[in-house]
């Protein structure tokens, strides 16, 4: 209240040279301050009830993000509903709402793509936009020169992105934490320089345009049908992101992956390949990315470097980690509440980033695990002896 | 885990058979590790025969944990050999491989502060042991192939049955974190178990564990070297356990070897009184 008082209150009115008051305004500073202290402290004494039922040992409350996700009776007919409802999407609402959608889902994308090398491996990867410039441009400069196609390009755009993340992954074998971070940060500001500086590669800051949209089996669609079409191939591409990250997740590479993430050093002594586990993360995350930069070039039909700043990297992070660092339903969430958010709060004008951003503040305060944390597989044994049975 | 271990007590009895006739499974000639000007290892000799339980031991600072670091690939050793093979086999050189090479090679470890993945399942931790006898690649794991499949299957089989035999079967599916610190110890045990080593590296095993803990720790070396045909080579400050368990000891003094010998040997040597106790002055 004292903080805001100067600002809020005392206005000078430098016309007239007068002092103006404005003591109603003191008045709503402290209202509302002093509503939101009960919010705050309602939510720290929840927290600290939760903690200390965690401590006398009751562990049958199991929390109810978890609850959902392992009911059958309640996730069934949620995913039922989900999937009619993405199915019919595009034709209730308007062109711009699907719009919004796919640029929403191309950041699932992303978001999955960057949990494999942030969330399961633990390399804290600042410039993961690198490799989605790189998937981008990868199709605007071969449509450009050599007239490729989108779904001959999606492949090539998924092979560069891998290609440019083990460049990147051959430097950084020996770092971690921080050091690491900084290094792909580096990486994702040069990749963004050259774009913006090699005029005669990638045609500098004024970017490329006129990127045809995919064709349905050489069918040039009208501009409504086309996002249409490119939300349908989202939601597959999205499905098979969802699909292969699981599959991954709990195989052989996955494991090796948490386990680098938990303790490097022990992984080492388990007989894990640190560089190789560390590459194949590092290359398998940038596939994702570089497929997401080719549908984005599709999508927008124009792109210019000034798409691919560190703003992007660090968004793309936030989901991850907002989410819940290694989980997929996780991932998701975060990424549509990420994107859409902003969009949906424009209603709100110039305070929807500061809603944003204290939204942010708070989440982290009391789910730092992120929305949905991570829950590892469990496998259940029917009996002691030799005949056990994996029911999962 | 106590029922099964205590019923195996006998082979306690058959401890004491020594076979220094084969060839050494881990030899290790003239080792030494400079760390800029401190030299913490100093042209240490040792050798493991088979079946052996071969303890390490000195006061702290010694040099002990270097020396393990050195023959896992954490560290390369400034000088010496370092030998190692399965039984009845041609020794290879350890020197110049990384960590997980030798784990490939058939040495594992654990670690004198726990070192476990703490936000994996106990079996998840054993399954991660089992990952350099297995194959499956990227496309294996997306496409969960039959071959895949069936690796997937003898995987947790496998771990399971290796947490039954250290007696953690009761915990499959709990957080590493939340187990009890004596499990915690018998888990690292079990996580090296299973990349099926012939010579099993323990750093200090008992430390900080109650009496009981350390009695089921002493039965579960005797039967692993007995029923898995695993020899072991452990650092430990517990005398009372060192003194039972191991057929040898060694003792390093700043990383020199001080004294080398049977428990009743060692306890008798002056030099080793004297590391430990410092010397008697006779005014």
């Amino acid at each position: 209240m004292f903080l805001t008082f100067p600002i809020m209150v005392i206005r000078v009115n430098t016309v007239e040279d007068v002092i103006e008051w404005r003591w109603p305004n003191l008045l709503f500073v402290g209202l509302g301050s002093f509503f939101l202290s009960f919010v705050w402290r309602y939510f720290i004494k929840k927290q600290e009830t939760g903690k200390k039922k965690a401590q006398a040992g009751e562990i049958g409350a199991i929390p109810v993000s978890r609850r959902l996700l392992t009911e059958p009776k309640i996730y069934l007919p949620a995913i039922i509903v989900l999937s009619i409802f993405t199915l019919v999407f595009p034709f209730i609402f308007s062109l711009y709402q699907t719009n919004i959608m796919i640029t929403g889902l191309i950041y699932v994308m992303l978001g999955l793509g960057l949990n494999i090398v942030v969330g399961l491996a633990g390399l804290l990867d600042l410039g993961y936009v690198a490799f989605y410039a790189v998937g981008a441009y990868s199709y605007a400069l071969l449509n450009h020169h050599f007239g490729l196609s989108f779904w001959m390009v999606l492949p090539i755009g998924a092979g560069m992105g891998a290609f440019f993340g083990i460049i990147l992954g051959f430097p950084v074998l020996r770092l971690r934490g921080d050091y690491l971070a900084i290094v792909t940060l580096g990486f994702g500001e040069i990749i963004r320089l050259i774009l913006e500086n090699w005029n005669e590669f990638s045609f500098g800051p004024s970017g490329i345009a006129n990127i045809p949209r995919p064709s349905l089996f050489g069918l040039q669609l009208s501009l409504q049908n086309a996002t249409i079409y490119l939300y349908y191939l989202m939601i597959l591409l999205v499905l098979f992101t969802i699909f292969v990250v699981e599959r991954l997740q709990n195989s052989r590479i996955g494991r090796a992956w948490i386990a680098l993430r938990e303790d490097e050093v022990a992984c080492e002594a388990m007989g894990i390949d640190r560089r190789k586990t560390k590459l194949t993360a590092f290359a398998l995350g940038a596939t994702w990315a570089g497929m997401a930069g080719v549908i984005f070039a599709a999508k927008t039909t124009f792109i210019n470097p000034a798409s691919f700043t560190i703003w992007e990297s660090i968004i793309i992070l936030c989901i991850v980690v907002l989410g819940g660092m290694g989980s997929i339903v996780g991932v998701i969430l975060g990424a549509f509440v990420l994107i859409l958010l902003p969009e949906y709060l424009r209603v709100f004008s110039e305070y929807r980033m500061l809603v944003f951003g204290g939204m942010l503040v708070l989440m982290m305060v009391f789910r730092p695990g992120g929305i949905v944390s991570d829950v590892r597989r469990t496998y259940k044994f029917a009996g002691l002896q030799n005949n056990q049975e994996e029911n999962l | 885990m106590s029922g099964e271990l205590t019923s195996l007590r006998v082979y306690k009895t058959t401890k004491k058979r020594i076979c220094r006739s084969m060839a050494p499974i881990l030899e290790v000639k003239g080792l030494s590790m400079d760390f800029g000007g401190l030299r913490a290892l100093d042209r240490l000799d040792l050798d493991v025969a088979e079946g052996e339980i071969v303890a390490l031991i000195g006061p702290n600072g010694a040099g002990k944990t270097t020396f393990f670091n050195c023959i896992t690939g954490i560290y390369s050793p400034t000088e010496g050999d370092m030998l190692a093979a399965p039984p009845g086999t041609k020794q290879k050189s350890l020197n110049g491989l990384k960590p997980n090479q030798v784990t490939e090679r058939g040495l594992a470890r654990t670690f004198q502060n726990i070192r476990l993945f703490p936000n994996m399942t106990v079996l998840e931790n054993v399954m991660i042991g089992r990952h350099c006898r297995m194959s499956a690649g990227i496309s294996g794991a997306i496409f969960r192939g039959s071959s895949t499949a069936r690796e997937e299957k003898e995987v947790v089989r496998d771990s399971y049955a290796i947490l039954e035999k250290v007696g953690l079967a009761d915990f499959v599916n709990e957080f590493a974190m939340n187990l009890p610190y004596g499990a915690q110890r018998r888990l690292e045990i079990a996580r090296a178990m299973a990349t099926e080593p012939f010579l099993l590296l323990l750093d200090e095993p008992a430390a900080g564990m109650n009496l009981q803990e350390t009695k089921e720790l002493d039965d579960l070396i005797i039967w692993i070297r007995d029923n898995e045909k695993i020899s072991i080579l452990l650092i430990e400050h517990d005398m009372k356990l060192v003194m039972s368990l191991s057929d040898r000891i060694f003792v390093v003094d700043y990383g020199r070897k001080i004294a080398q010998g049977t428990p009743e040997e060692i306890k008798c040597s002056p030099a080793v009184i004297k590391a430990y106790l410092g010397e008697e002055i006779d005014a």
